[in-house]
């Protein structure tokens, strides 16, 4: 069989705007035209069908946005990372951006096994509301024209999202019901909440930032927002951080400061 | 003047909730992002299927870059919403709209729609729907854009004819210029007063190639369709098509447009000739557009490279509808080879659709094993060689056997085998046929590995307009679902063959659409008021719909789809012209029954079609000698045929 490969680089990027819409699979494929495009020098999988190797971690729900993805790329020849963030975002199309490029050392392991949590902004919207009307990518003046008791509405949403939130958090056990091919199972999903705050009103809704577990007990944010309560639904979703954790510190994949870009996100965890 | 807005901010709070919502975002790579300018005549080009299916279609893509191209015209492409988000956009208010700048459709001057399929004609009433436009054209204000179709169904319109302003014949490159013309002439004049929608109509009947159909009236005697009188006096009695008389003065698309998402055919496409003379009597396809005009060889390496470069694509297919045809095929997939290699492009795969089994050798199977190989496709048509003579694809069961072992020694494991059941004079033993080829191809494949498997995929045929088959009466369900049960009987023992088929009834539908005439326009519109969409779907397909719709126009299948036409018969569509002789076609279905076959005349002497003599044109081939294998792969002599050039014959 193949040799193991010899020469990785991890790569960061963000999802934003229209593009969040795509599927992990289609975001994939685009990788693997920008890497061609570019002509990095890539590893193929040996056999009948050879197929270039490239490893990502956990999946991106479709419509969530994201500052924190990561990919792995094996190569045949070393490549200068200097530079390669801005070739790749080029490569790619709008929305998705490269932030961070860097060598990886043998032995690393695997993304997927990698990542023990997720940092969230969740956008919470009551369910009586009609959908958001999000501001960005509008091109005329069709938005707008909402009621005059928007921000009453929204501060009361506040009020009763930070009284879920504070619910849950006192919770002892948080049994939740999930249906997968037609089987129900009930898990205590408390223990995958590791942190949780409302941190103010969006234009339609709340935000909250969460911490939420991949490994063990599992918690999604659509989920999250579940549990909170059957008077709210899922709005915008933005994944900030995906943690590993070394020696019991957990700390990004790559850090966004690794390359050229600066550190601004890096302190949020911190908090 | 009408301004352009947007859908979006409306749409997209929604998009999370339905199935694919890449389908609905645009963001293409090589998409015009042309901002809506209401100054700017504006077409919506549009495919009446899902986005995945209608992304890919090259015709959109050419039309759509060269009204970009221009100054003053612009064009935005949309897609029928899948079955989810139509009833979203129903509930909410939100019309049909453009992927690129969700602008509503009515706010286009024009929607081109390509027809490519019978079975979609319910959607692009669907879609004319939801644009909030009048389905029927003697409904529409002067202020509804115009609905426009081209494609290869348009070669009988008239199911259609109640629901589209204008239908274009032909290769759309020059005449959606014309067009464009005509719409920024319009806008010009369209306020002064006692300009009628008729008035900017017979205007577009003026430009060759554009059939309005409201400029006809049908007449009919004993139940039967007996032709088409003009209302006025500048609608031409026959409509041309238009043909274009070199592909290299064409090389678009330029930018071909890559998808954020997955779609069917999902690589680079080159179109490397259009045309096809092999003169196989069930393909419309090949019969309509006639002559042969290639791209020069240079030019398809140039394009390739530029796309493989631009797109990243890692595959590129080299399109025809005959691609072991192409003038130097092997030293052109050579240099596309060689060229990707210098460009440091990583394995690439070149993919030839409809391979001809005479001209497969191990050569090309060689050279197309770059970077997968998921399957090969061979169309052999029919089982037996009565039958393809019938049919004039004449190829003999060795050439079929060799090609599927140098596909098997070059390292394939499964092959795809393309037949037709149902066709004129079917016996038995030609169905059974079927199975006969598919077993020993397996045997073929065994020599070289126990993996080796052979899907034999089977189609019910329908006879469709300017073929020498238009005459035939289609099969019946029961007859192709007999036919069917004889081969699942024969091929279930045999291992390593698996057999798929086409819905029989789905193929009954495709009938009624493609040799109707216009009382069919009642039945599309009755499928689709009962909820008959998307019907190229399985899932969605019921055959009942269209029964009832028959029954409630007071039409009979009988008559419309199975009933066998005589050289007397009026055709829907004689007042269209594909360049194609009645009475070649005719002869030729004589032929045909004679079980006579007609060789290629690329290489061979012109028989006078009427393609090339009509037009002032002629076959544009790089080479005179025909690929190996013989002009129809039967060994014929052809020593005198690249020695006879094509005349060019005053019409009869
Ligand atoms: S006119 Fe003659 S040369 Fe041209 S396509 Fe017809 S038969 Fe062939």
């Amino acid at each position: 069989m193949s040799p193991p490969p010899k020469i990785k680089i991890r790569v960061r990027f963000r999802r934003d705007g229209k593009i969040r819409f795509i599927s992990h699979r289609d975001t994939a494929r685009l990788m693997e035209r920008a890497i061609r495009k570019i002509g990095l020098p890539i590893a193929y999988s040996e056999g009948f069908s050879p197929r270039p190797r490239i490893a990502f971690g956990l999946a991106l729900t479709v419509a969530y946005e994201s500052d924190a993805e990561f990919l792995d790329i094996d190569l045949v020849t070393p490549v200068d990372c200097e530079g390669l963030p801005e070739r790749l975002t080029d490569a790619l199309p709008d929305g998705l951006t490269v932030d961070a490029a860097v060598p990886l050392e043998n032995g690393s392991e695997s993304l997927q096994q990698a990542i023990v949590s997720c940092s969230w902004l969740v956008e919470v919207l009551g369910s009586h509301r009609a959908p958001a009307e999000p501001a960005d990518d509008v091109t005329t003046d069709t938005a707008g024209a909402l009621g005059a008791n928007v921000d009453e509405d929204i501060a009361a949403l506040v009020v009763a999202v930070e009284e879920a939130v504070a619910a849950v958090l006192a919770a002892p056990e948080l049994p939740l019901e999930r249906e997968r091919k037609g089987k129900v199972t009930v898990a205590d999903v408390r223990p995958a909440i590791l942190d949780l705050e409302v941190t103010g009103p969006t234009e339609h809704g709340v935000q909250l930032n969460a911490v939420l577990a991949t490994e063990t007990v599992t918690l999604r944010p659509a989920e999250l927002v579940r549990v909170l309560g059957d008077e709210f639904r899922e709005g915008r979703v933005r994944r900030t951080h995906q943690w590993t954790r070394v020696d019991g510190i957990e700390q990004e994949p790559v850090n966004p400061s690794s390359a050229n870009r600066s550190a601004e996100l890096a302190g949020m965890r911190d908090s | 003047m009408r301004r352009m807005t947007s859908v979006w901010p409306r749409l997209e709070p929604h998009l999370a909730r339905v199935q694919k919502p890449a389908r609905y975002i645009g963001c293409e790579e090589g998409a015009k992002a042309k901002t809506p300018d209401d100054s700017l005549v504006s077409w919506l080009f549009m495919y009446p299927d899902a986005y995945e299916i209608g992304l890919p279609n090259q015709g959109l893509q050419i039309l759509y870059e060269i009204v970009n191209e221009r100054s003053d015209a612009r064009a935005d492409r949309s897609y029928a919403p899948w079955s989810d988000l139509e009833a979203i956009m129903r509930e909410e208010q939100i019309p049909l709209f453009s992927v690129e700048h969700h602008t509503p459709g009515a706010e286009f001057d024009a929607i081109g729609f390509n027809l490519s399929a019978e079975l979609t004609y319910t959607n692009l009433l669907n879609c004319v729907d939801l644009a909030g436009i009048p389905i029927r054209t003697a409904d529409r204000s002067i202020d509804d854009p115009l609905v426009m179709a081209g494609g290869h169904c348009t070669y009988n319109p008239e199911p259609l004819a109640d629901f589209l302003d204008v239908v274009v014949l032909g290769d759309g490159e020059e005449v959606v210029g014309e067009l464009t013309d005509v719409l920024v002439d319009w806008r010009a004049h369209r306020d002064e007063s006692g300009r009628t929608r008729t008035d900017l109509l017979r205007a577009i009947a003026r430009v060759e190639g554009c059939y309005v159909p409201s400029l006809y009236e049908p007449t009919y005697a004993d139940g039967h369709f007996t032709g088409l009188q003009p209302l006025f006096a500048d609608a031409p009695e026959i409509i041309e098509k238009r043909t274009i008389a070199d592909l290299g003065e064409w090389p678009y698309p330029k930018e071909q447009l890559s998808p954020l998402t997955e779609v069917v055919h999902d690589r680079l496409n080159v179109e490397v000739f259009r045309g096809c003379t092999r003169g196989c009597r069930f393909c419309q396809a090949g019969m309509i557009t006639r002559p042969v005009r290639e791209r020069p060889a240079d030019q398809v390496r140039h394009m390739v490279a530029k796309g493989l470069e631009r797109t990243g694509y890692d595959e590129v297919s080299l399109t025809s509808l005959s691609t072991a045809d192409f003038s130097g095929i092997e030293p052109t997939v050579k240099g596309i080879m060689s060229d990707a290699a210098d460009a440091g492009c990583g394995p690439i795969s070149v993919s030839l659709p409809s391979l001809r089994v005479d001209a497969f050798g191990v050569d090309i199977a060689a050279q197309i094993n770059g970077a997968k190989r998921t399957g090969l496709t061979f169309a052999p048509e029919a089982g037996t060689w009565r039958m393809r003579q019938i049919i004039n694809k004449l190829i003999r069961e060795e050439d079929l056997y060799e090609a599927v072992d140098a596909a098997f020694s070059q390292g394939w494991q499964r092959v795809k085998l393309y037949f037709l059941i149902g066709l004129p004079s079917e016996t038995d033993e030609d169905t059974l046929g079927i199975a006969e080829l598919s077993k020993n191809c397996v045997a073929i494949g065994r020599k070289y590995t126990k993996r080796a498997s052979v899907t034999a995929s089977v189609g019910g045929f329908v006879p469709k307009p300017f073929t020498p088959f238009q005459w035939f009466g289609q099969n019946t369900v029961e007859e192709l679902q007999r036919k069917v049960n004889l081969l699942r009987d024969a091929t279930r023992r045999m291992h390593g063959v698996n057999l798929k088929w086409h819905d029989p009834k789905a193929t009954l539908a495709e009938g009624i659409a493609s040799r109707g005439d216009r009382r069919v326009g009642a039945v599309i519109e009755d499928v689709w008021r009962n909820g008959g969409t998307f019907q190229e779907w399985s899932e969605n397909f019921e055959v009942d719909r269209w029964h009832e719709a028959m029954d409630r126009a007071g039409l009979t299948i009988e008559d419309m789809v199975y009933r066998h036409r005589g050289e007397a018969d009026v055709l829907p569509w004689e007042h269209l012209s594909a360049g194609l002789h009645k009475d070649f076609l005719w002869d030729d279905w004589q032929d045909a029954l004679a079980e006579v076959g007609l060789p290629d005349c690329r290489w061979t002497p012109c028989y006078d079609c009427g393609a090339c003599t009509g037009y002032g044109i002629e076959h544009v081939v790089a080479s005179a000698t025909p690929p190996a294998g013989g002009s129809q792969g039967t060994g014929q002599d052809l020593s005198i045929g690249h020695a006879v050039p094509v005349q060019l014959l005053e019409r009869r």
